[in-house]
């Protein structure tokens, strides 16, 4: 799931999912549609199926699933849950200031 | 404990299984240690040594039951972990080379996480899969999975999720430990204990009189039986030891062999054989009577007899104990030195009395010695209450009396007291009682020391000088006389005094016998000068009885010679014949 300009992306999100559930469904559209509308063409997004590559878990402090990790741009925010919430996805993301 | 033990292998053929810890103590406790399969909940407040007694579960799991561990942290990352048990001999990092652990440090930041929508913890789930999966694992340990909810907001999820969790590492069947910290009236502070119902350990620390100590509670276990009293445990270099104090029944062995005091008189007023082996002998007395040497003494007759003995002093350095008892020729040194004698010197302030009590509970049975010596008792009371002190010498006791153990004590009287009453009132849990006094006379100070009782054999009623000379303890008579008890100098003035009587008067039975001797020789004298006068008289007499008939002879002879010349005149021919 790699978007155009792969390495010079200004915005590196990684999915973490395990398995195809509803929620990990969910939450891939959600930030899809976020980013088409916030960040077209300066983002990638990297979907990790923790049921594939456990072992990349601990690396990013994963224990809720779905969870939206940025690694880039600095610093690593993390959002957890379905990304139902655009206005707070805004927010997690520094997208938005905080109300 | 072994009761527990017993009843329940009786009681419960099979019926549940059980994970042995290897905590000292604590699978006596658990009747064998957690539940097989099951997550048991370790709660308690702050430093109250949850971590660690995980983290022991953990590793005696590896390295004594071969059964490989996962610790997950919530709150200190590995390498913390790892330094914070070095000083127990825990070697983490090299149990994780060896792929008997595996470790994973889960932080939970709240400022670095952004809530929106549905999750669940699948996430976690996966890394626990992978960390039991990596080393086989049979134990794991979640240290403090309470830590998710100060991270995340969503309890509803939480609560769902951790039920999901449990079920989960059941149905994993590994043996689980969930640490939770001790809440606000509630065991833990999210309740946790309403997910993990099987087996509920409660961690206390409690300070009293600004001494703490640290008590162990098993809240529930189902479906076993299990100690409920709290019980006292430690930490220190070793890990945890638990010390499984039960209200001991009165059942323990009486065994008839004696041992020697080390002091052949006293063994001799003990009936002629010195103390019962596995009784409990007090020596009391006010300062400075000779309670330590007596203690001392008695270690190192142990010792001759190359049995091992556990000296608890509360008031010397072993280093002052040996150097004091040295200058009265017991020399503990060797015995120290061949192993066989240990000193273990604390300050009685150093913690509580149940940790006292867990502490030599774990030297025993470390040591395993035949003899022990607290020395002394009294001084425990500044570690707590006096009744406080009874009960614990009360479970000491009995342990020691399970063991066979012989145990010497010795307790300080306060001048002026009535003698028997010993200050943490334990005359009723002693066997044999000394008693070492002072006895005041003639402006000096000496020791008398007498048995006060001894159950079960003929003992001496005497009191009995106790003299401390350059070869250890002497016992002599005193001087029992008009004059009443003597000891000391008193004593030898007056046997000095009764020896100068004595010559005294056998100097005068001697000059009377010479008197009588030179009487009688006079009275000899007298008989033989009158046994001569009596043979000159006899002589006399018969020299007159012999001139006597002389004369009367001679008188006829004249008679005769008259009437001769006369017969001329008349006629007396015929009477002469011629």
């Amino acid at each position: 799931m790699k978007n155009k300009s792969l390495d010079t992306a200004e915005w590196d999100l990684r999915l973490y999912v395990a398995g195809q559930t509803p929620k990990s469904v969910a939450a891939f559209a959600n930030l899809k549609k976020l980013c088409e509308e916030y960040l077209a063409g300066k983002y990638r997004i990297e979907v990790i199926d923790l049921l594939e590559k456990p072992q990349l878990a601990k690396g990013d402090q994963i224990f809720a699933i779905p969870t939206l990790v940025r690694k880039l741009p600095q610093p690593i925010k993390k959002i957890i849950g379905d990304l139902s919430n655009t206005q707070r996805v805004l927010v997690g993301l520094d997208l938005r200031a905080r109300a | 404990m072994s009761n527990i033990a017993h009843r329940r292998d009786k009681a419960q053929l099979g019926s549940l299984e059980k994970c042995p810890t290897g905590i000292a103590g604590l699978d006596q406790i658990t009747g064998g240690g957690l539940p097989k399969g099951r997550p048991a909940l370790v709660c308690g407040s702050a430093g109250c040594g949850k971590t660690l007694l995980a983290i022991e579960f953990i590793v005696r799991g590896i390295t004594e039951f071969n059964e490989p561990g996962v610790f997950v942290s919530f709150e200190e990352t590995s390498e913390e972990l790892a330094k914070n048990v070095r000083s127990l001999g825990f070697d983490l990092d090299d149990l994780v080379r060896r792929k008997k652990l595996a470790m994973d440090f889960v932080r939970v930041e709240r400022s670095e996480i952004e809530e929106t929508g549905e999750y669940d913890l699948e996430g976690l789930f996966v890394r626990l899969n992978l960390a039991i999966e990596s080393v086989k694992a049979k134990r794991i340990v979640l240290d403090t999975i309470e830590s998710l909810f100060s991270g995340l907001g969503n309890d509803t999820i939480l609560r769902a999720e951790l039920r999901r969790l449990f079920r989960w590492l059941k149905d994993k069947g590994v043996t689980a430990i969930i640490t939770g910290e001790k809440g606000d009236g509630t065991l833990t502070r999210q309740g946790i204990e309403e997910y993990v119902s099987d087996c509920v350990i409660m961690l206390d620390h409690r300070i009293h009189d600004q001494l703490s100590t640290r008590r162990l509670r098993i809240v529930k276990y189902r479906g076993s039986m299990h100690g409920t009293n709290e019980y006292p445990f430690i930490i220190d270099e070793t890990g945890v030891s638990v010390m499984p104090v039960t209200g001991l029944g009165l059942n323990h062995p009486a065994s008839t062999a004696r041992i020697s005091s080390g002091i052949a008189r006293l063994d001799t007023m003990l009936g002629d054989k010195g103390y019962f082996r596995g009784s409990s002998i007090l020596a009391s007395g006010t300062a400075g009577t000779g309670k330590t040497t007596l203690a001392a003494t008695f270690a190192d007759a142990t010792c001759q007899r190359g049995q091992r003995c556990l000296y608890f002093g509360f008031e010397e350095s072993p280093a002052q104990i040996t150097r004091n008892m040295g200058s009265i020729g017991i020399d503990l040194q060797p015995w120290v030195d061949k192993g066989l004698l240990r000193f273990h010197s604390s300050r009685p302030t150093l913690y509580g009395l149940e940790s006292h009590l867990a502490m030599m509970h774990k030297l025993i049975e470390e040591f395993a010695p035949a003899t022990v010596i607290v020395d002394p008792v009294t001084n425990l009371v500044s570690a707590g209450l006096v009744q406080d002190v009874h009960a614990m010498l009360l479970r000491l006791m009995d342990y020691l009396k399970s063991r066979q153990t012989t145990c010497f004590m010795t307790s300080l009287t306060q001048s002026g007291h009535a003698m028997e009453q010993s200050e943490v009132m334990i005359s009723s849990l002693i066997d044999t009682w000394l008693f070492v006094r002072d006895i005041e006379l003639g402006g000096e100070r000496n020791r008398g020391m007498y048995i006060l009782k001894s159950r079960g054999m003929s003992h001496s009623n005497q009191i009995r000088e106790f003299v401390l000379g350059k070869h250890g303890v002497e016992l002599l008579d005193v001087y029992l006389g008009p004059a009443g008890v003597l000891t000391g100098s008193a004593r030898l003035a007056q046997e000095a005094k009764e020896q100068a009587e004595e010559t005294a008067g056998r100097v005068e039975r001697q000059r009377q016998q010479t008197e009588a001797q030179a009487k009688r020789k006079a009275l000899e004298a007298q008989i033989v000068a009158l046994q001569a006068q009596l043979v000159a008289q006899d002589q006399a007499l018969e020299s007159l009885r012999v001139s006597e008939q002389a004369k009367a002879t001679h008188e006829k002879a004249e008679r005769q010679a008259m009437a001769q010349s006369r017969q001329a005149d008349a006629p007396s021919k015929k009477g002469t014949g011629t």
